[in-house]
């Protein structure tokens, strides 16, 4: 059977990789994985904040379904999982780095994910899906980390007994009133950057190549595997080992082209899109809780966003190395030839398109265009190929099951990613679909979002500051930045008709009842 | 000041249940992520699932009113009320909620997060034992 290396990295732009027309950072791995394989030019999240997305990769779902609906809401420990599939198909599995299934904020250590940590086991036995007792989500060794060493996950552990000097050395995320913490650092004074003096060795991206390359070397040569490596970066602190910031020099790196350089610029942009664009750059209004709180981004200047497009390419430049060792791990157990690799993220970054950073209610291929590479097993002979028709997420599940030779389990919505353009038409892929629901502290932003034929179409539902008529429509094609919202065009109102149309024909089923937000993130 | 509230019907009577809530020293057996507590006077100490000890001031405990009323000491949390409130539906049910007022703002989703989850508990609990508690 084919075995499975399921790459995702946070918070991760389409246009970071080489391979994408990404000029910043150097990722030729990365890079040799979409030569060989398929790399999509239009993959694209079904939520555009951690948890959900994730919890879509895990479960074939969306978010209304599998009922993730922001960060904050664990997802049930039985819901479905694919890993849990092929753990019964006999394949071993493994997560190892970020998972956020579950909150990481956890005083009373009530969520798996947390508590295995502390345990030090492999796994829990927890009931799945279909009432079978087995693995936590069904992989049989997990290993957790994130964005530093706070907290209880095996990273942090393992940094604060083998290095507990280097602890403090990241930028501390959350500050003393428990928000994400707009303190600014660098040379900049950018938010949530600052310089690290941790080892590169030590840092998280190496810690999850390693303890990838540890479980592999643990298992038979003839094993079949699954196994998620998730790396932490290049998801904010910008805070990647201070050693290899030589590499690309912030004064040199350009403004990226999402950036609007003048003020009077950028507020006419955000003024053509619904009003929650324009309050959060003022500072009127955070709608999320991933946006630091007293980060105001109208504050931002051009060279803070050279910065941490800097420090963010550095951390995509160190996963695609770790990855190339992970390979060269792979290729030394002689098991390349039956390997499919999959590199993706859950969700993109402003990083400054519009003059924002950071993520929230914002539909627009900052956050919604991802990096997607499937390098299928070379034992399979599928013929290397761009896709660009969209594709979601939520078919990443539906692969794995068709990689493993495992019929497709009834809990999906989706199929498995097009090999190829003519594959795509031929099954019907036509739209994806996106979904945003927040509520905090009385403010709840709620966004519908369609993509199809080169166009994506965002419906708004009445909430704190919506009425529920805004909406926002962008020719991907023509206006590759969405910078000209064209919702209320008279010239393409058949098609907004026609988009929202097909948008609510195709709602996912709600998961009732609703579950309740138990954390922060 | 932040306020989450959350709440559940249980198929007891509110006497049953404010046994129960108005006991202080039970809360660890029905709320979930604490281990153990301790009474003495108007201190209840609270221990987490994650080691994590809490001093807490009882500040209302009215049984005629059904309603319970505790404070986290000032640490992390610059300021907290957590009220329980058990109200008589008249049919031998009860409404029990359990509201968190809290600063820091995202901790009272937190310990909001966790009172949901005791009240299920409590529910469960209660309905599986149908003796009265009294």
């Amino acid at each position: 059977m084919r075995k499975i290396l399921f790459v995702t990295t946070d918070q991760q732009r389409y246009d970071t990789l080489g391979c994408n027309g990404g000029t910043l950072a150097r990722t030729p791995v990365v890079d040799a994985l979409a030569a060989a394989g398929i790399r999509y030019e239009r993959a694209i999240p079904q939520s555009v904040v951690c948890m959900p997305s994730r919890s879509t990769m895990l479960t074939g779902q969306y978010p209304s379904t599998h009922g993730v609906w922001m960060n904050g809401v664990p997802l049930p420990v039985d819901a479905p999982s694919v890993a849990a599939d092929l753990h019964r198909a006999g394949y071993r599995t493994a997560l190892i780095g970020k998972a956020h299934f579950e909150p990481f904020m956890d005083a009373f250590g009530r969520f798996t994910e947390n508590l295995l940590a502390r345990s030090g086991n492999e796994t829990a036995q927890r009931p799945w899906a279909d009432g079978t007792v087995g693995p936590h989500r069904g992989f049989d060794h997990l290993e957790f980390a994130t964005h530093g060493a706070a907290g209880m996950l095996h990273y942090a552990r393992w940094l604060g007994a083998n290095h507990p000097e280097a602890v403090g050395m990241f930028y501390a995320a959350i500050d003393a009133g428990w928000n994400v913490s707009a303190l600014g650092g660098g040379d900049t004074d950018a938010p949530q950057v600052t310089a690290n003096p941790i080892p590169r060795d030590w840092y998280h991206t190496d810690w999850v190549a390693d303890r990838t390359i540890a479980w592999l070397d643990g298992l038979d040569a003839t094993d079949d595997w699954f196994c998620w490596m998730s790396f932490p970066d290049p998801h904010h602190p910008w805070d990647p080992p201070e050693s290899e910031m030589h590499r690309i020099l912030w004064k040199d790196t350009p403004l990226p082209a999402g950036y609007p350089t003048t003020a009077a610029e950028r507020e006419r942009i955000l003024d053509d899109k619904p009003r929650h664009w324009r309050m959060w750059y003022d500072g009127d209004l955070v709608s999320n809780y991933e946006a630091p709180k007293h980060w105001v981004p109208a504050t931002m200047t051009a060279d803070q966003v050279r910065e941490v497009n800097a420090r963010n390419a550095v951390e995509c430049e160190l996963i695609d190395e770790a990855l190339g060792r992970v390979l060269r791990a792979i290729d030394t157990r002689g098991w390349t030839d039956d390997v499919d690799i999959v590199f993706t993220t859950d969700h993109g970054e402003l990083q400054g398109d519009f003059g924002l950073l950071f993520k929230g209610p914002y539909h627009t291929d900052s956050l919604m265009r991802l990096p997607l590479i499937w390098r299928p097993a070379p034992s399979a002979h599928i013929a290397p190929a761009v896709v660009t028709t969209p594709v979601g997420l939520v078919e990443l599940a539906p692969t794995f099951c068709a990689i493993a030779g495992v019929d497709a389990p009834d809990y999906l919505q989706a199929t498995a990613l097009p090999i190829d353009d003519q594959d795509a038409t031929d099954r019907d892929k036509e739209r994806v679909l996106t979904e945003w629901d927040s509520e905090l502290w009385g403010v709840g932003v709620h966004l519908r979002t369609i993509t199809r034929n080169g166009w994506v179409c965002t419906t708004y539902r009445p909430g704190f500051v919506h009425n529920g008529n805004e909406g926002e429509l962008y020719d991907l094609g023509a206006d590759p930045l969405q910078h000209d919202n064209r919702w209320n065009d008279p010239a393409v109102a058949a098609l907004q008709s026609d988009l929202v149309a097909d948008l609510w024909d195709h709602q996912p089923q709600a998961h009732t009842p609703r579950l309740d937000v138990e954390a922060p993130v | 000041m932040a306020s989450v509230r959350r709440q559940v019907i249980i198929n007891r009577t509110a006497d049953d249940v404010y046994a129960v809530i108005g006991d202080p020293v039970t809360i660890a057996d029905w709320f979930p992520g604490m281990v153990n507590a301790t009474v003495d006077g108007t201190t209840r100490i609270i221990t987490t699932e994650s080691g994590l000890p809490m001093a807490e001031e009882i500040v209302t405990n009215d049984a005629i009113q059904r309603r319970f009323q505790y404070r986290l000491a000032p640490g992390f949390i610059q300021d907290h009320l957590g009220t329980i409130d058990v109200f008589d539906l008249g049919d031998g049910r009860s409404l029990v909620a359990y509201s968190t007022d809290c600063e820091p703002a995202a901790l009272a989703l937190m310990i909001g997060g966790a009172t949901g989850n005791a009240l299920k508990e409590l529910k469960r609990q209660l309905e599986e034992d149908q003796q009265p508690r009294r």
